[in-house]
């Protein structure tokens, strides 16, 4: 592969049970190019706890994945209220979500932990009021 | 232990994916958490869950599971049927509880990281 590969995708802020769809349309594109099994499953949950991420705190966003020849990267953008205290968001178990998305199964306080967890490097830049960017990389 | 045990062990009832009933599982994770399955990665597992909405089903393709177990009768929606078909997922249910649907499975041998007991 000379060339990097590149995924566009728009994340509907709407719609929570069509949450995670981008990241079902990765797997299968990683699929296709060959991507051993045990990387896909990192950038697909990664990616997909972005998804969420967005959909519960930032009315959506969008995502870029990018296969390079070494490296995948995955770049999420929203433009939502921001992360007051990154240090508090990474830490498992806290979280701002509301009680209606824990009956939904997420908000438990795992998702940018799950994201560290699954990834090579995580960057997050956060402004309150403008939005949120993080570009995760997981090595090929 | 292949699907079609954890099947008779908890009196399931096939709600797709009767045609993979011989794949084998290697271990289970019950929780209706989507995250805190989202952070534990084993192969070939089974999602036992008393949760109903599609990120179940996403959940579980996003782990490579090969099986879920709706406990307490839940069933799962048309549109979580269809996500599984697509997913070569199987979907079973219930009518046991979370508590004693994992105990069983526990107790037939299904350790969780496909050690024995």
């Amino acid at each position: 592969m000379s060339e990097a590969v590149k995924f566009h995708f728009s994340v509907d802020g709407e719609d929570f049970s069509s949450a995670g769809q981008a990241s079902v349309s990765v797997k299968k594109n990683l699929r296709q190019l060959g991507i051993s099994p045990e990387t896909i499953r990192k950038v697909s949950i990664a990616m997909y706890e972005g998804e969420i991420n967005m959909v519960i705190h930032a009315g959506g966003g969008s995502a870029d994945v990018t296969v390079y020849e070494d490296r995948i990267e995955i770049s999420l953008d929203d433009h939502g209220p921001g992360i007051p205290n990154v240090e508090l968001a990474m830490q498992e178990g806290y979280s701002t979500a509301p009680d209606n998305i824990r009956s939904l199964g997420f908000g438990a306080g795992m998702g940018l932990p799950n994201m560290k967890r699954y990834t090579d490097s995580m960057q997050i830049n956060t402004e309150i009021g403008v939005g949120t960017h993080i570009l995760m990389t997981v090595k090929l | 232990m292949k699907i079609s045990t954890i099947k008779e062990l908890l009196d399931a009832e096939v709600v797709c994916g009767a045609d993979s009933l011989e794949r084998e599982v290697y271990s289970a994770c019950g929780s209706d958490m989507m995250s805190d399955v989202l952070a534990y990665v084993k192969d070939q597992a089974v999602l036992l869950t008393g949760l109903v909405n599609a990120q179940v089903v996403r959940t579980a393709e996003m782990m490579d599971m090969v099986c879920i177990v709706f406990v307490r009768s839940k069933c799962p929606t048309e549109e979580m049927v269809e996500l599984a078909r697509e997913s070569n997922l199987v979907l079973l249910k219930t009518r046991k509880r979370m508590y004693e649907a994992c105990g069983k499975l526990y107790a037939g041998g299904l350790c969780k990281n496909g050690e024995k007991r």
